[in-house]
């Protein structure tokens, strides 16, 4: 168990990297703490997998240092840094049954075969495989499969981290919940730091109690599930969470608010714009947003019923706004008026958040 | 019940494969079945003799040791291919420029006509004016395959390594590219030795493009009849004289048809049921 630090840690797979672009991972700072459930969420090619495999030692990042607890373990290779990890495609030892496969990680390290025993029958029961302990794991299931990958992590008792790459990409859509609470089960039993890697963020909000939203090789958000909801610190946090995303709208700044086409707009508090900020915006989530009597004028252009509440989409001159409304509240004929909720509206310079 | 409509159009459509097999298969096999029961004397006048060719053959002490040289040389090449073979795989870069020169270095054997092989070992490997032939008496070594059977079997079995573990080495190359990093990462992070990365993940995953390598090396070496005709002509004396060149000598030399037609059907049985034998070994764990 430990607390993992990521110091300044940058990499590119160029061997002269020229550009911001050809850093697959700008500069990282980012403490982990022991024990914690983590999602790393972001699009595809955003660096998730860099980082993971910068934590697991299979990359050496071109700068930066890796600290697990206070000691630096950047130059430390992936079997001696104690980490677990579950790759997006079942990883299995074909030719050996489902105990060798378990037994594998502690038998490479020397352990007597009486230990491996228990370890392994108490591993397999956590994870519900003691019935096919004797078979070939190649004629498992892929959930099967990668419960195996799993318990190959599960069955060191000295694992700092386990780190899961897209786990359930192979998994049947009824499996994946099945095994997503009993990655969540497990990390309540075992208390490892658990890195949880993905770009749906149903599973990321589900499995996590922390999440790291990357963008393009950067960080741009650590927070529970309710903050990146209710506050996201830039603007990619507020469209990539939620569905729809968050609406994102021009403005000027006048006097400390903001100004979308003319309209003045309420916030909790007035902003700030730091000097040479070339572009402010807006952003409130659909959720936030309602018709009143007076406020922007729109047109309705369409409305989407998807069960308990409605997507409702209006235009503002060329821009479009999306709306959640419940199922039971009267829409406006075809032109009606937006308010926004004045304590959810943020406002937003070069892509971040002005507090 | 279902009224199920019969369309015998549907025979046409067979019919180039029927056509195809039955000229390059069928009717060659029937014709040497044909000879293997009757004996002739020219002028095109046959008697037939029922399984005598074939009680002859299966007592003749010369085809015993042919079929003995046969498996022995089989055996011997496929030891030192088959390893050597999966040892230059994964002593081969998997990325980089250098894939493609290697690859074309390896294939490179496998181009040249069999016939020019023979020659070209022959050549090399004379003890007079061949570069191999006088290396080799340099060092020392009373070396000259033209008399001496030893030498002749090193020479023929070193031209069939040269020429043929390409191959082995081309499909084991493509049975570990097709291995995911995620394998060998996994067996990083689960310590696993060099040695066991080999046993358990690139053997296991090479194990169908193996088990092809194996029976299309076994098939060929079973078969070969140039190379070394070219090459050492079966001799000295008797010495490298395979089933193929055996039966050449049976059938064109002594113009014995029937003994050879029983031969060959006895050469061909061999060859499927050994290769039977080979397929179902390698792929019984397969199935379980």
């Amino acid at each position: 168990m430990a607390k993992i630090t990521l110091d300044r840690v940058r990499h590119s797979y160029l061997e002269q990297p020229a550009s911001p672009a050809d850093w697959a991972l700008k500069q990282l700072d980012v403490v982990w703490s022991d024990g914690g459930a983590y999602a790393l969420l972001g699009p595809s090619g955003c660096g998730k997998t860099t980082l993971l495999n910068v934590i697991s030692g299979l990359l050496q990042p071109s700068g930066g240092r890796v600290l697990f607890d206070d000691r630096d373990v950047t130059g430390v290779p992936s079997d001696r840094r104690d980490i677990a990890q579950v790759f997006q495609f079942p990883v299995v030892y074909d030719t050996m049954s489902v105990y060798d496969n378990l037994a594998f990680p502690l038998r490479n390290r020397g352990i007597p075969e009486d230990q491996v025993k228990s370890r392994v029958q108490q591993i397999a029961g956590m994870l519900d495989l003691q019935g096919v302990l004797g078979n070939r794991a190649s004629g498992l299931t892929a959930d099967g499969k990668q419960k195996i990958s799993l318990g190959r992590g599960l069955v060191r008792s000295d694992v700092n981290v386990i780190m899961f790459d897209e786990p359930l990409t192979v998994i049947d859509p009824h499996l994946k919940w099945q095994l997503r609470s009993k990655l969540k089960e497990l990390h309540q039993e075992v208390g490892a730091t658990m890195i949880y890697v993905t770009h749906d963020q149903t599973e990321a909000l589900t499995f996590a109690d922390n999440v790291v939203v990357m963008h393009d090789g950067q960080v741009v958000q650590i927070g529970t599930p309710v903050e990146l909801f209710d506050k996201p610190k830039h603007t990619f946090v507020g469209h990539f969470i939620g569905s729809p995303g968050m609406n994102l709208l021009p403005c000027e700044i006048r006097d400390g608010f903001p100004s979308f086409l003319g309209h003045r707009l309420e916030t909790a508090a007035a902003v700030e714009v730091p000097p040479g900020t070339a572009r402010t915006e807006i952003g409130v989530r659909p959720e936030f947003v309602r018709f009143g009597d007076a406020g922007l004028p729109v047109e309705i252009v369409r409305v989407d019923d998807v069960g308990r509440y409605r997507i409702v989409a209006v235009q503002h001159k060329s821009h479009t706004i999306r709306l959640v409304t419940p199922e039971d509240v009267a829409l406006p004929e075809s032109s009606g008026h937006l308010v926004f909720d004045r304590d959810r509206t943020n406002v937003y310079a070069d892509g971040w958040i002005l507090e | 019940m279902i009224d199920k409509t019969t369309n015998q159009r549907a025979w046409l459509l067979v019919l180039p494969v029927v056509v195809l097999v039955a000229f390059n298969a069928l009717i060659p096999l029937m014709t040497v079945i044909n000879y293997s029961v009757q004996e002739t004397f020219g002028n095109n006048v046959f008697f037939f003799e029922g399984v005598k060719w074939f009680e002859q053959i299966l007592h003749s002490e010369r085809f015993h040791a042919a079929l003995l040289r046969q498996l022995t040389f089989t055996g011997i090449i496929l030891l030192i291919e088959i390893p050597l073979g999966v040892a230059i795989a994964l002593a081969m870069p998997k990325r980089g420029p250098w894939v493609s020169v290697c690859l074309v270095l390896m294939a490179l054997p496998l181009l040249i006509p069999w016939n020019v092989v023979g020659a070209m070992w022959n050549i090399f490997a004379l003890p007079d004016i061949g570069l191999l032939g006088r290396m080799i008496n340099g060092m020392g070594f009373d070396y000259n395959f033209t008399q001496q059977p030893l030498a002749a079997w090193f020479t023929t079995i070193l031209m069939d390594v040269w020429h043929w573990t390409s191959l082995v080495v081309l499909l084991a190359y493509a049975g570990l590219s097709a291995i995911p990093d995620a394998y060998y990462q996994a067996a990083r992070i689960d310590g696993a030795s060099a040695w066991s990365v080999f046993r358990y993940i690139q053997l296991p995953k090479m194990k169908r493009v193996l088990t092809i390598a194996v029976l299309l090396r076994f098939m060929d070496s079973f078969m070969i009849y140039t190379e070394p005709f070219v090459l050492t002509g079966g001799g000295p004396g008797n010495a490298t004289t395979f089933l193929s060149i055996d039966l050449v000598k049976i059938a064109l030399g002594q113009f014995d048809l029937g003994p050879a037609a029983a031969m060959s059907l006895i050469y061909f049985l061999i060859i499927l049921l050994l290769s039977w034998i080979f397929y179902t070994l390698m792929m019984r764990n397969e199935a379980q």
